[in-house]
């Protein structure tokens, strides 16, 4: 079993190393692209069901043991994010081949794609510290590859913005790892969860904070978003799917890991509940006052970050596992919703929501693709998104925090408000002039099966709450973690 | 010595923020380089004193812990491809732009514009 969690790593590494090999046979490419994307979410899926019944599985890389080697962690929480990752990366390298634009135009494109994929899988299932900025880096260097290769001109300032703030707060992740190493001398995450419990509160509260920040940096709160709605809109719409659905996630993921583990908390923390109600309501109105569909999604990303902060702010299980059932929907919703956006593009030619109208009438396929998802993101049963803030808000119930429950809900209405725009003036009215392109099987095949993933985790929404449950008290109960990956006795 | 590095650390953040926050992406790119530098001098001196063995023997008395040197070289490793990419990044800019200068943002333009004309 446990050269499953490996695999999960090493699949998409030597698909790319292999990608590098064969440069000019786009349709090689392609095949082996595929392959090493279906084979991730078979293992992915297989590791689901296997870590769900017989528990986390620890590999010890080299055979050191921990803490003093790196060790890949193949907890519930990693598992159940790797499973869904891996299923959108899968769908949107389905969109990027049928879409025949992507990797014609780039032709390093699968190879860096799958690198991206080994960076997210490296971060998910890695126990050590150090590791997870490694595989931060191998991410986000992929994803300034993916950004920069086409921008030129005046979106040149934009993505150097992006690299920029990425560089910036990898040397800030980087310093704080080097401080966390010098009060605790390991950088193994359940090592340290032991270790952080002889800190002084001050030393521990400022560590805590300084990494709070850095993947807060990554996963675009506020007031450190800026950067995001300004570079993601410029790629091509299969690699803004895929930033959007999981770059930032990933930050969280990283959040609620460290938080978790290394800064427990008995109550409710008030700075994270205030960081998480600015950031759902200065995404949101962002988002209002937007005229480009890939912009108002963008601004959404930030927005919809805020109730996963929220779900991690509240540290209880019922908060935690609501926020781990929040990323799983974001995943899936935030890419199936710039894949429709992209769908927009193609058929018409723009995406501005002045330009076009009535897509209704000429493509009803984008219409009945992008309803499911825009109400999932605005939280209408019976979608996904209700699910996720349907757990949050009881969980907020649970520790009594009335306002940031009240501003949840508000920014809940303001989504609707949004998404009723884009639908108002994008999908009703007469149908512009000028014919729409015709779309490409492929493509429509890609974005519904996201679209039926998305429905799947709403109909399948006890069994989730469940598993995000156990997921939740591995991370939050005292020393559960510690005695998954270092053996019982410690 | 701790406090040596500790203070080297500092004045390289310092200079490289000042570096990050001009116009010109050259030297922004070299700030970024100072921060990164600055980074690994404290992962660095989270080791503690230098100068011992670094191996454990019984009874050999204080070891030097050789991990965080380790974990410096992978930094470093991973700053230089990546500063190496940018640089390529700041060509690029240059060849198409014919000035190395980072532009301002569209929107705070106009905002700056509506304020000056009330």
């Amino acid at each position: 079993m446990t050269t499953l969690a490996t695999l999960a790593v090493v699949i998409p590494l030597a698909a790319a190393a292999l990608l590098l090999l064969v440069p000019r046979r786009l349709t090689a490419k392609r095949i082996v692209s595929s392959l090493a994307s279906t084979t991730s979410v078979v293992i992915a899926i297989a590791l689901l069901i296997v870590v769900d019944e017989q528990g986390a599985i620890v590999v010890e890389v080299g055979e050191w043991p921990a803490p003093f080697g790196i060790a890949l962690v193949a907890d519930r929480l990693a598992v159940l994010l790797l499973a869904t990752s891996t299923i959108a990366l899968l769908a949107v390298l389905v969109y990027a081949i049928a879409q025949r634009a992507t990797d014609i135009e780039f032709r390093g494109f699968h190879a860096v794609y799958q690198l991206l994929s080994a960076g997210v899988a490296l971060a998910l299932l890695t126990g050590d510290l150090f590791t997870l900025f490694v595989a931060f880096e191998i991410m986000l260097t992929a994803s300034y590859v993916l950004l920069t290769h086409r921008a030129g001109g005046e979106d040149t300032r934009a993505t150097i913005t992006y690299v920029v703030i990425g560089l910036v707060a990898s040397a800030l992740l980087l310093t704080a790892i080097g401080f966390i190493y010098a009060v605790t001398g390991t950088v193994n995450l359940a090592d340290l969860s032991a270790q952080m419990d002889s800190v002084p509160s001050g030393l521990r509260a400022g560590l805590g904070w300084l990494l709070f920040m850095v993947f807060g940096i990554k996963a675009a709160i506020f007031p450190l978003f800026f950067w995001l709605p300004d570079s993601y809109p410029l790629a091509p719409t299969p690699v803004t799917a895929v930033f959007a659905g999981l770059l930032t996630k990933i930050g969280v993921y990283a959040m609620v890991r460290t938080q978790t583990l290394l800064f427990p908390s008995d109550e409710p923390v008030t700075l994270m509940l205030v960081i998480a109600g600015f950031t759902m309501i200065v995404g949101v109105l962002g988002a209002i006052s937007q005229k480009d569909i890939k912009r108002i999604l963008s601004f959404h990303i930030v927005s919809q970050i805020g109730y996963m902060v929220m779900g991690l702010g509240f540290f209880t299980v019922a908060g935690v596992a609501a926020a781990i059932v929040f990323v799983v929907h974001q995943i899936i919703v935030k890419a199936s919703l710039f894949l429709v956006g992209g769908l927009v593009e193609e058929s018409e030619g723009t995406g501005t929501i002045d330009d076009v109208d009535g897509i209704a009438h000429k493509s009803p396929v984008i219409a009945v693709l992008f309803l499911p998802a825009a109400l999932s993101l605005a939280g209408f049963p019976p979608f996904s998104g209700f699910v996720g803030k349907l757990a949050l808000v009881e969980a907020g119930f649970d520790v009594q925090t009335w306002i940031i429950v009240g501003i949840s809900l508000a920014a809940s209405l303001l989504t609707v408000f949004s998404m009723t725009k884009i639908w108002g003036g994008v999908f009703w009215g007469k149908p512009s002039a000028g014919e729409s392109r015709p779309l490409a099987r492929g493509m429509i095949a890609a974005t519904a099966g996201l679209v039926v993933v998305s429905v799947v985790i709403a109909v399948g929404a006890e069994p989730l709450v469940e598993y995000a449950e156990r997921a939740a008290e591995d991370l939050l109960v005292e020393g559960n973690y510690r005695s998954l990956v270092l053996g019982a006795d410690r | 010595m701790t406090w040596v590095i500790a203070i080297a650390a500092g004045a390289l953040f310092a200079a490289g923020v000042y570096l990050i926050l001009q116009k010109l992406l050259s030297r922004i790119i070299v700030g970024l380089g100072l921060i990164a530098h600055a980074a690994n001098l404290v992962l660095l001196g989270s080791g503690g004193a230098p100068g011992d063995p670094p191996v454990v023997e019984p009874g050999a008395g204080p070891y030097s812990d050789p991990l965080e040197q380790a974990l410096v070289l992978t930094a470093i490793v991973i700053t230089f491809g990546i500063t190496a990419f940018l640089l390529a990044l700041a060509y690029r800019s240059y060849i198409e732009q014919g000035s190395d200068e980072v532009e301002d943002d569209v929107e705070d333009v106009r905002i700056a514009h509506k304020a000056d004309s009330e």
